[in-house]
């Protein structure tokens, strides 16, 4: 390649990307071949990653401080979540349906998908990455009060743990408990009670909002 | 059309290829907890083809203790799991 001769400090080695995971190499072919053969086009292969990183928990939160503070809202939260969304002026997303079920004193609810990794992307952002691993999608189901227990829930007897698996079309958001203690806290104070993982529901939110990290 | 509240099974027959059946509940009787709508078929949609016609699916609750023998945690534990009609039957 290079034929110029060699009094200058600059270097040969091809640009390369380096220690790239073979499943992100995967992932570059298959959107070559899909630009190449006009499946899609690379302005919405770059229109929907904007859209992704552009989405942050800030907006299930925002639904489920409404529903503590409007019980009619919440009843139409529990109804229909997306027509809640929109009514807030949130984007609930492109087509999956998403169903809000609402944490009480007896029924303590817990999201995973055990097939892959569905999650409610557009009022939550991208999912954890623990919430992609197996040991998660595996252990969810089979034995949701020890992992509960790790990410430090600890749950009363009497209450029931009711896993649910989000295996096809339906996105699941929890609607946690509201706090003891915060009768007297604002909608907008209570949103930033409501962190992500409670809205998995592998978390209880405290009457006290969590330290910025 | 099952109803709401009906005892179904999950069929445990075997299949190749995509389908959105987890394992863990092929074989079990369930509960149905309410009909979502019908979506496309992933099945048939998994290979190129526009997954019609749409599927009904089901949220289906199952008791944890029928799940997993070895249940540590209490007997009301359940876990839900969406499942299209065609995997499912009518449980005695």
């Amino acid at each position: 390649m290079s034929d110029h001769e060699h009094d200058h400090d600059h270097s040969h080695t091809p640009i390369t990307n380096g220690g790239e995971p073979a499943a992100a190499a995967r992932v570059r072919a298959l959107e070559e071949l899909l630009v190449e053969k006009g499946v899609i086009a690379r302005e919405d292969v770059r229109a929907r990653v904007d859209w992704l990183v552009s989405r942050t928990p800030a907006d299930g939160a925002r639904l489920v401080a409404r529903a503590w503070v409007d019980p009619a809202f919440k009843h139409r939260l529990l109804a229909d979540a997306r027509a809640a969304a929109l009514e807030l002026g949130l984007d609930p997303g492109p087509s999956p349906v998403v169903v809000a079920v609402e944490n009480t004193p007896a029924v303590h609810h817990m999201v995973v998908c055990t097939l892959c990794s569905c999650y409610p992307k557009a009022l939550l952002g991208p999912p954890p990455d623990w919430y992609k691993s197996t040991p998660y999608r595996s252990r969810a189901v089979s034995d949701p009060r020890g992992v509960l227990s790790e990410f430090g829930v600890e749950l009363e007897d009497e209450v029931e743990v009711r896993v649910v698996d989000s295996t096809a079309d339906i996105r699941y958001l929890v609607v946690p408990r509201r706090p003891a203690g915060s009768e007297t806290t604002g909608e907008e104070e209570l949103a930033a009670l409501v962190t992500r993982d409670s809205m998995i529901g592998v978390a209880v939110p405290a009457a006290t909002a969590p330290a910025a990290s | 059309m099952y109803r709401i509240g009906q005892r179904v099974r999950v069929s445990a027959r075997p299949h190749e290829g995509h389908h959105r059946t987890p394992g863990y509940v092929k074989g079990k009787i369930g509960r149905v907890e309410r009909m979502h709508a019908s979506f496309t078929n992933p099945e048939t949609r998994a290979y190129g083809t526009d997954g019609l016609p749409k599927q009904p699916l089901y949220l289906v609750a199952f008791s944890q203790r029928d799940l997993w023998p070895g249940y540590r945690g209490r007997a009301g534990d359940q876990v839900y799991v969406d499942v299209f009609e065609h995997w499912l039957e009518v449980a005695e």
